[in-house]
Order: structure tokens, then C-alpha cells, then sequence
């Protein structure tokens, strides 16, 4: 009943004409209603995407030709060279950026499917004392301040020497995978009939191997959810590796942007084609991926009551 | 849902030591134990530590000494301390009503059936994963005093141009505004909510003559409680720790108009490294969201919908 259908239609909506179009009679008020409604919502759709339109025009501006008022909507001519000089002359280490950021990424992708995947699988199917106790603790996490926990942390790896190194943005997500991430899981191996555990230890198989062999290839929707997750969480990251990275080689792509900012900050043309160099991958996940986005909302917006 | 997730507990059918059970036990915990030792050397032992540190004077390069409530007492006489938490409790409340207003109406909107309502929704929801960062950069050019789009938008209009991020009374309003460009996963979750809402309700009401206004107030709006209050508290919760959008586009200013709170205590924990003092503040803030929240929960009971049992 499953929510797996109701999440994809909530995207893409079921074909909803309940008698075919042509055996509607004309209905003056059921057409009015369909324009206003489109005019509404097209209206809408201008205001949400402007700014992707602006960002985009202002990046293929020839230098100095941002600066007009009222603004010109299409450059002519359309200056593609902007993002070149952005990610290769812009005097920062675009490419590193773009690299130390996709390192984190992956590090953290495993993490989080190894280690709250494994949570999730004893909060599920596991019968141990103290189970739902500790399951609210995880809860409980999701609405800590991360401020508060972030000093001592710094603190803690600055006397284990790993400041200006990866290890403070990848290691603690070994460590649980993120409360969130543990919550999707356990919530999708609730789903999975529990016969199917029992029949696989009357066949002699582990724990382990009901795990690794039997519920994750069950469950590759809620690993793609995590993933698509996992990736826009380490993607747009900013206060750890803003805490964490000091040197210019290190950083990832957002607090590249800010040491962009600082170098070039008044070519705006420049810093649009940088924030469109980030933004682009991200559009790309979310294409490829859609139905996991909606599918993450929706259990964990649920799952709030 | 979650009355699902208690009612696993199958009867047992062994005694409770059998050694099958006390098997699961140890190797159900052993599952959960990376999270413990996560929780324990990433969570709890940070949260008291932080507790230990907002008692002391600790800064990075020089001894440290106990100064008990000190800090606390330092707080209540810092006008910069009073004003970041004035400005976050200003934004909060301007933003998350509005946040959750509009979301609805949006989901509304892109819950009725009209062509191309897939496409809409796409369209409504992708700024709410754009990197802040990159967000950041777009609002600041956006709403560039000069030649921002914003202020061409006003001309166009007949208005005079505004100073928007600069201007130290429009700079939180300016926030928000950025900050409703990302409505959409709350959209999604109100999306959600409307659409498992039975059909019955409505078919019953139809048969009762109700109109739509009374089958909003009256269905509707009812059923759509507990979203509601998921969405207020996620709300609350995140717009206390505002940041990073405010970190780049103004550095807290004009005048430390958009000095939030979060800003403020990194701005003493790392730019001036006063470790001990930040972690005071860090405690006021998780205090007030602690107290927020418990508020919440216990005014939840009077507005809030719970459909008690559902058979099945």
C-alpha cells in the first residue's frame, strides 16, 4: 500500500481522467477554472525560476556589462568563456575544489550506507532490551543544535592533529550514519516481512548474512534515498569544512566559493558562473534521482508525528 | 505508522534466556553499537564537555581556569549577545509562519488535478536543494543595490530602489525573502499530507452539500494537523540555526542586522576563539530550543489531530 506507490505519485500524478476527455460535454466553468489555475501556477513557476534565469545571464556577461541598469535579460554576445576562466584562471584551485569535495562525498556515501544501514537493521529486526529506548536517543539527536556539540568536536580533533585534514568530515559518519539516515532505514525494513528472516535461519543462515545477503539487496529504493541524501548533505556542507579546512588546497567547492568571493567578488559575472558551476550537479542528482528526493521527504515528514 | 513500528514485538515463544534470545540480544546491539560509540564520542561526550568548557574562560592558546556561571553573566551584559538573539527570534517569527503559509497554499495549489502539474512541481521544488553558499551569491547579486534585480523589479513597477541586505531595516525581511525561495521541501511534506487524506471524508461531505471553503476548514485543515506541527517544529528548529547564507551575503551586518545567533557564537568561538564563551552561548541556544519545542509539544494537544485508531 504502499507508500513506495504513493510517493511516485506524488510527483508524477496517476493519469486522473476518470472519463475520457472527449465525452465531457463543454463546461464554460471547469475551463475558466483550468486557466486561472494554469495562470496561477505559471505565474508561480516565473517567480521560482527567475533567479536561476538571472544567474545564468549575468554568468555569460561580458565583463563590466552586468553593471547596467535596467538589466539586460539575454547577453549578446553570450560569453561561455566566463566559466572557463572561473574554474581555471580564476587564481583558486577550481578543479582541487571540485575534487577534495567529491572525495568527501564518496567517503561519507559509504559510511552512511554501511553504518546507519546496520543501525537500522538492529533497530528493525533485532529483539534486544533497552531497543526503544535507545531508538528515541536516536530520535532525540535530530533536534540537538549541531553548534552545540561542534566546539568540544573541533577541540577533540585538533588534539588528534586531524585539523586541515578530511578525517573530522568523513570519520563520524562511521560512527551511526546520521540519525536521519538510520530512521529512513529502519522505517523501510519494517516493511520487509519478517518470514523472510525466519525462513533464511531455519535454512542455517547468520545475522550477518541475513543482513548482507538477505535485507540490503531488498533494499536498494531506501539506499538510493540515502545516497541522494547523503550526497546533497556533503554537497552544500559549509560550517564543518568552513571549520575545518584552513589551507587553499584543501577545501571543497562551497568554502572554495568563499575564498572566490573574497579574490574576485566584484566580477559578478565570474561569481555567477562559479555558483552555476555548484549548482549543476546538483540539478543533475535531482534529475536522475528524483523519485528518491520525494520518497526521503515524504517518509521522514511522516515520520515526524 | 509508528504504531506499526511498536507492535513488531512478536509474542515470544521461548523463555527469556533461552540462549536463540540472548543470542539476538548481543548481536542487535553489536548492529547498533558503531551508532553508540558515535553517540557516546560524538554527541554525548561533546555535550558534556561543552557544559564543563561554558564554565571555564577556555580560549585556545592560554591556561584555563574555572569561572562557574561567569560567562552567563557576561551574556546578560552583552548588547551583541542580546541583539543576535533579538535578530534570530525576529526572523524566526516573520519567517516561519510565512514559511509554512505559503508552503501550504503552494501545496494546494499543486494538489488539483490540471495539466502539467508534475512539471510544477518540480519547478517549485528544486531551489529548496540549491547549495546556500551558491544561493547565497545569487540573493547578493539579486539584490545588488545598484543593479540587482530586485530593485528592477521596483522600477518597473514605479517604486523607488532599496537598499534590501543593506539597509538595516530591510535586511531580515530580505532574509526571508530568500529563505521562501526554498519552500519546497516543506511543500512536498504538505503535498504528502494532503494526498493521504481519505476520499471518503470529502465523498461524505459532497453528499452532505458542504462547499469547498467548509470542506477546506472543516477536513482539510484538520487532517492536515499533525503536518502541520512536523513542519513547525523542523521550521522553528532551523531558522534558530540560520547561517551560513547570512555568513557570506553580509558578514552580520548592516550594523549587525543579520548578526543571528549561530553567527555570533561562531564569530567568539573561532574568529576570537573564545571556546569557553561560545559554549555558554551554544547552551542558551539549545536551551531555548529545548524550551520552544517542549512549548510546542504541550500546546500541540489543543490543535493538533491525531487520528487515534485506524483498523487494519
Amino acid at each position: 500500500m504502499s507508500q513506495a506507490e504513493r510517493f511516485t505519485t506524488i510527483i508524477t500524478p496517476a493519469q486522473t481522467s476518470t472519463s475520457p476527455r472527449r465525452a465531457r460535454p463543454t463546461n464554460y466553468r471547469h475551463l475558466f477554472y483550468s486557466i486561472g489555475m494554469q495562470i496561477i501556477l505559471i505565474g508561480l513557476s516565473i517567480v521560482m525560476v527567475i533567479p536561476f534565469f538571472w544567474l545564468i545571464s549575468t554568468s555569460l556577461k561580458i565583463r563590466g556589462t552586468e553593471f547596467t541598469f535596467p538589466p539586460v535579460w539575454i547577453p549578446r554576445p553570450a560569453i561561455w568563456s566566463n566559466y572557463s576562466t572561473a574554474i581555471f584562471d580564476s587564481g583558486l584551485p577550481f578543479p582541487r575544489f571540485l575534487l577534495n569535495t567529491v572525495i568527501i562525498t564518496l567517503a561519507n556515501l559509504i559510511g552512511v550506507l554501511f553504518a546507519a544501514s546496520l543501525a537500522g537493521f538492529g533497530f528493525a529486526r533485532m529483539r534486544f532490551p533497552g531497543r526503544e529506548k535507545f531508538f528515541v536517543l536516536v530520535l532525540s539527536t535530530l533536534m540537538l543544535p549541531e553548534i552545540v556539540t561542534q566546539i568540544p568536536s573541533y577541540l577533540l580533533f585538533r588534539n588528534l592533529g586531524w585539523i586541515d585534514t578530511f578525517l573530522p568530515l568523513i570519520v563520524p559518519t562511521y560512527f551511526g550514519g546520521g540519525a536521519f539516515n538510520i530512521f529512513l532505514f529502519r522505517q523501510f525494513f519494517m516493511s520487509i516481512p519478517v518470514e523472510l528472516d525466519e525462513a533464511a535461519r531455519i535454512d542455517g543462515a547468520s545475522t550477518w548474512q541475513i543482513y548482507a545477503r538477505l535485507i540490503l539487496p531488498l533494499s536498494k529504493p531506501v539506499m538510493a534515498t540515502v545516497a541522494v541524501f547523503t550526497f546533497l548533505a556533503n554537497w552544500n556542507a559549509f560550517i564543518g569544512p568552513l571549520i575545518y579546512l584552513n589551507s587553499i588546497e584543501k577545501m571543497t567547492l562551497a568554502v572554495g566559493l568563499l575564498a572566490f568571493q573574497g579574490l574576485r567578488g566584484t566580477e559578478w559575472n565570474l561569481m555567477m558562473a562559479a555558483a552555476a558551476v555548484m549548482i549543476v550537479p546538483v540539478l543533475i542528482i535531482f534529475f536522475a534521482a528524483q523519485r528518491y528526493f520525494i520518497e526521503g521527504i515524504v517518509t521522514s515528514g511522516f515520520g515526524g508525528r | 505508522m509508528n504504531s506499526q513500528a511498536i507492535a513488531t514485538k512478536k509474542p515470544q515463544p521461548k523463555s527469556p534466556r533461552s540462549p536463540l534470545l540472548r543470542r539476538e540480544a548481543i548481536e542487535g546491539l553489536l548492529c547498533i553499537t558503531p551508532w553508540l560509540l558515535g553517540f557516546l564520542f560524538f554527541t554525548a561526550g561533546p555535550m558534556l564537555a561543552s557544559v564543563w568548557l561554558a564554565l571555564t574562560d577556555y580560549e585556545i592558546l592560554r591556561p584555563i581556569s574555572f569561572t562557574g556561571l561567569a560567562n552567563f553573566s557576561k551574556a546578560a551584559h552583552d548588547p551583541l549577545f542580546i541583539k543576535s538573539l533579538w535578530n534570530t527570534a525576529y526572523y524566526t517569527v516573520l519567517y516561519v509562519p510565512l514559511h509554512l503559509i505559503t508552503a501550504l497554499l503552494v501545496a494546494l495549489l499543486l494538489n488539483v488535478k490540471v495539466r502539467g502539474v508534475g512539471v510544477y512541481r518540480v519547478l517549485y521544488y528544486i531551489p529548496s536543494i540549491m547549495p546556500a553558499v551558491a544561493s547565497a551569491f545569487l540573493w547578493m547579486w539579486i539584490f545588488n543595490p545598484n543593479y540587482g534585480l530586485a530593485n528592477a523589479l521596483l522600477n518597473m513597477v514605479g517604486l523607488p530602489p532599496q537598499k534590501w541586505i543593506f539597509d538595516e531595516a530591510l535586511a531580515k525581511p530580505s532574509f526571508v525573502i530568500m529563505a521562501l525561495w526554498g519552500l519546497g521541501s516543506s511543500m512536498l511534506v504538505f503535498l504528502a499530507g494532503l494526498q493521504g487524506i481519505d476520499k471518503v471524508l470529502y465523498e461524505a461531505s459532497d453528499i452532505d452539500g458542504a462547499n469547498s471553503w467548509t470542506k477546506f476548514w472543516r477536513i482539510t485543515l484538520p487532517m492536515m494537523t499533525p503536518v502541520l506541527f512536523f513542519n513547525l517544529i523542523i521550521g522553528i528548529i532551523g531558522s534558530f540555526q540560520v547561517f551560513t547564507t547570512a555568513f557570506v551575503a553580509t558578514k552580520g551586518g548592516p550594523n549587525n542586522a543579520t548578526l543571528f545567533y549561530v553567527l555570533y557564537i561562531y564569530r567568539q568561538g573561532w574568529e576570537f576563539t573564545k571556546m569557553g564563551y561560545a559554549s555558554a552561548l551554544a547552551w542558551v541556544l539549545f536551551i531555548v530550543v529545548l524550551l520552544v519545542t517542549l512549548t510546542q509539544f504541550k500546546l500541540a494537544g489543543r490543535w493538533v489531530y491525531y487520528e487515534t485508531e485506524k483498523p487494519g
